[in-house]
């Protein structure tokens, strides 16, 4: 595909000089790559799914905005008693689902009922967990109190995972979803395409767009020439290479942003070599970042030290802890017993990021004597291989659920770091919900597992949105999986 | 012709229930566990094991495969694991666009083609012949999908005649839908035609050589009038053999081409439901799939049967 891509761009930037800008509407068509498997986002990981719903069509408790910050949305204020352990909530008056349904209590103890359910399908049913009981106490408040206190509370009730749905429609959610948001779904032709509109009866502020459609473009050439034609009017985050093409285009604005994507080496700390702290140093060593971020995101992934995200508040710059020096790489891998080097497998998933990486790593990593067979792998079997069985050395991925540092805390997690230093922290970071507190505390676990180097701490993953250049209120870096429609808006 | 048909018919069967023993058996050995798939890599072991439940794939491989085959013959076949919606309903959905784009498709190269194929025959060794099959020779060398950018990048892009892609139901705006096929259409029908031209020359200039020909032009036919009143129906045994192929290939082969123009057809469903396990959906849209060529390849056969009446009279003793 390489040439035919080429030629499409190149082709196409010649054709294109004299395209016109469609007339201005209140709609929009936005291209995404994969299409959602459904559209239940308490069913499900995928982040397509939140692409679609997640704050447009299903609303929360409360909704990450975009700086990361947690706001109130269908609880229009809460109050936490002393011990941090009973949240009590106010919620909004005169919101409806778009079946014409009333939103009141009763639904959000039904959602959480069924998150902890014994047979919940939630894929993160665990972060709710810590909540014991739910009770109505009006039909416009519920009480909520845990088991122990939880400084993510409210940022996990702003997840996707945690939209509050109604008894009635909660079961056909994942072909029909009707939530309480600014837009109802109005049809999905699988493969092809999810249409949405404006709810008219909507209990906030009224959205500037009437109708979005999300089509579903796989090929990155395609959704160039889409782009280009005006077929659609942007997409979220594109594939780096295809960028140039718009970069110097004035009908498109391309934004660049982050995520919450920590792209990791994933090393398998319970398997020889990898449980000697000398050899997970030496790879550190080995590992030259500017020179992967360069090859693997086209310069736009932004180097990270530890497992957090680097626009975070509680971020910590650790990327000098191990320093790209392959003479040290070497003398540390002869220290450990390793003065040849060794061979390992790196089993890789079929993203983009990760295999190009792969390369590259494998070809840094045979100068200092570690020689890697590159795996490449689907994602289904990357699931049960890597993460189920735990059978593999090293791998690539990017973790993008938000604040996930947790996983460093479970033992059984698929990399395998077991420090009890590190569980007491999680224990007490939980606990804790004073911000100066818990900012201490996360960077302390972020510098244990920086020197510990449980992994090999790659880059953070960048969004990088095409957009038409009249187009206004989109969200710049992503700090939650979505695109939310609420603010964007066709300048006049 | 009855027991003909009845053989025929017989084997179709056969092959069907060996086909849907294959599917199953092949599924079940594919590594990677559904649930998992859905739920992503924070999910905790134990709402994987409830949606395994739920999806009912703890139940031990013969009673699934009983259960699925008892479904089918009833026209049930399940719910497909990702889309929590009936699978008879997702390839219905995708038919929509696969079959009229197989026959805009077929009907477009055989427009084409067969014409091309009996000028080359009739012009044997002529400057008419050499251009043609030059052209056909190049149509065979260019890849369907790369033709398709290049019409995108023309039609679409540069002109703004027609949609990059995408497809609208044919009930919400038929105009908008027949556009959308055009363009994919026409780059899964030009390769087509150009091996329909190429198998009906040849088979033309095999025809040409036969004593009937001969006999037809001792009688005072010009060469022309032989080979188009006696040649070409000859000529049409190999060009149906290959007709059939292209039409299975078309109905299930045309992923990249369903990719490059974003089409919701049934390759691309077929693709997406084993990326992400889809057990259910796959095993169901390949079934659909076997019985479809098989079909194909029956009516084939019979269609050997009109065309050469010498096979009606063996087979039917």
């Amino acid at each position: 595909m390489t040439f035919s891509k080429s030629l499409a761009m190149g082709v196409a930037a010649l054709v294109l000089s004299a395209g016109t800008a469609l007339a201005q509407s209140t709609e929009i068509r936005i291209g995404v790559a994969l299409e959602p498997p459904a559209l239940d986002p308490t069913a499900g990981a995928a982040e397509a799914i939140d692409i679609v719903v997640y704050q447009n069509v299903f609303e929360g408790l409360t909704r990450i905005d975009q700086t990361g910050a947690v706001q109130p949305d269908l609880a229009e204020s809460w109050a936490v008693s002393d011990d941090g352990l009973t949240y009590t909530f106010k919620l909004h008056d005169g919101v409806t689902f778009h079946d014409g349904s009333t939103f009141d209590a009763d639904d959000v103890k039904f959602t959480f009922d069924r998150i902890l359910a014994d047979d919940s399908v939630n894929a993160q049913k665990a972060l709710y967990a810590p909540i014991s009981t739910v009770s109505v106490i009006d039909p416009l408040t519920v009480e909520m109190t845990l088991s122990r206190p939880d400084g993510l509370f409210l940022f996990n009730l702003g997840r996707g995972d945690a939209v509050i749905v109604a008894p009635e429609s909660a079961e056909t959610n994942a072909t029909q979803p009707i939530g309480t948001g600014p837009f109802a779904f109005v049809q999905w032709n699988r493969g092809s395409r999810v249409m949405l509109e404006r709810y008219e009866p909507y209990w906030g502020e009224k959205p500037a767009l009437t109708k979005a459609t999300y089509v579903f473009i796989s090929d990155t050439a395609t959704m160039t020439n889409a782009l280009l034609a005006g077929d659609i009017d942007g997409t979220n985050n594109f594939a780096a290479e295809a960028l140039p093409v718009f970069e110097n285009n004035p009908q498109f604005k391309v934004l660049v942003g982050s995520t919450e994507g920590e792209t990791i080496l994933a090393t398998n700390n319970k398997k020889s070599p990898f449980d000697n702290l000398k050899v997970r140093q030496a790879m550190a060593h080995a590992l030259n970042r500017q020179e992967i971020i360069d090859g693997a995101t086209y310069g736009y992934g932004v180097p990270i030290g530890t497992h957090f995200a680097p626009h975070h508040p509680y971020y910590l710059d650790l990327t000098d802890t191990y320093p790209f020096d392959p003479e040290a790489a070497k003398a540390l891998l002869a220290e450990a017993g390793y003065p040849d080097g060794f061979s390992a497998t790196l089993k890789l998933p079929p993203v983009a990021y990760a295999r190009l990486s792969g390369q590259i790593i494998a070809s840094e990593f045979a100068k200092v004597g570690i020689k890697l067979e590159l795996i490449n792998m689907e994602w289904a079997q990357w699931l049960e291989d890597v993460l189920t069985n735990k059978d593999f050395d090293l791998t690539i991925v990017s973790h993008v659920e938000p604040f996930d540092i947790g996983i460093y805390a479970d033992p059984n997690y698929y990399f395998g770091y077991d420090n009890p230093e590190v569980q007491a922290l999680n224990e007490q970071l939980n606990a804790t919900i004073d911000d100066a507190e818990r900012k201490t505390l996360a960077q302390k676990i972020e510098t244990i597992i920086a020197k510990d180097a449980v992994n090999g701490y790659l880059f953070e993953l960048a969004q990088t949105g095409v957009w038409n250049a009249k187009l206004e209120g989109m969200w710049q870096n992503a700090p939650i999986e979505g695109v939310v429609l609420r603010d964007i808006h066709w300048a006049e | 012709m009855t027991l003909y048909i009845a053989r025929r018919f017989l084997g179709f069967l056969a092959t069907l229930l060996i086909a849907a023993a294959i599917i199953f058996v092949l599924l079940d050995l594919l590594p990677g566990d559904p649930a998992r798939f859905i739920l992503g890599i924070n999910a905790s072991d134990a709402s994987v094991a409830a949606l395994r439940t739920q999806m009912g794939l703890d139940a031990p491989a013969l009673s699934r495969f009983l259960s699925w085959v008892w479904g089918v013959a009833r026209g049930d076949f399940g719910l497909s694991s990702t889309q929590r919606a009936p699978v008879s309903e997702l390839i219905w959905e995708r038919m929509a666009v696969t079959l009229p784009l197989t026959l805009f498709a077929m009907v477009v190269s055989m427009l084409v083609g067969l014409p091309m194929g009996i000028i080359a025959a009739m012009r044997r060794g002529k400057a008419a012949d050499t251009t043609l099959m030059v052209m056909a020779q190049t149509g065979v060398a260019v890849p369907n999908f790369w033709f398709g950018m290049l019409l995108t990048l023309i039609f679409a892009v540069g002109l703004r005649w027609l949609p990059t892609g995408g497809f609208t139901p044919w009930d919400e705006d038929a105009g908008a839908a027949l556009r959308a096929m055009v363009l994919p259409g026409m780059a899964l029908a030009l390769p087509q035609a150009a091996i329909l031209a190429r198998v009906m020359r040849t088979a033309l200039v095999d025809v040409a050589e036969q004593d009937f020909i001969r006999t037809a032009r001792a009688k005072g036919l010009t060469r022309d009038q032989a080979l188009w009143r006696h040649g070409v129906r000859n000529a049409l045994l190999p060009v149906l053999t290959i007709l059939g192929l292209q039409f299975a290939f078309l109905i299930a082969g045309t992923i990249i081409v369903e990719n490059v123009f974003y089409l919701p057809g049934l390759g691309r469903l077929i693709f997406t439901a084993i990326s992400e396990r889809d057990l259910v959906l796959v095993r169901g849209a390949t079934l659909v799939l076997v019985v479809v060529v098989s079909a194909t390849m029956l009516l084939v056969d019979l269609g050997y049967a009109l065309v050469d009446p010498r096979l009606r009279r063996e087979s039917g003793r």
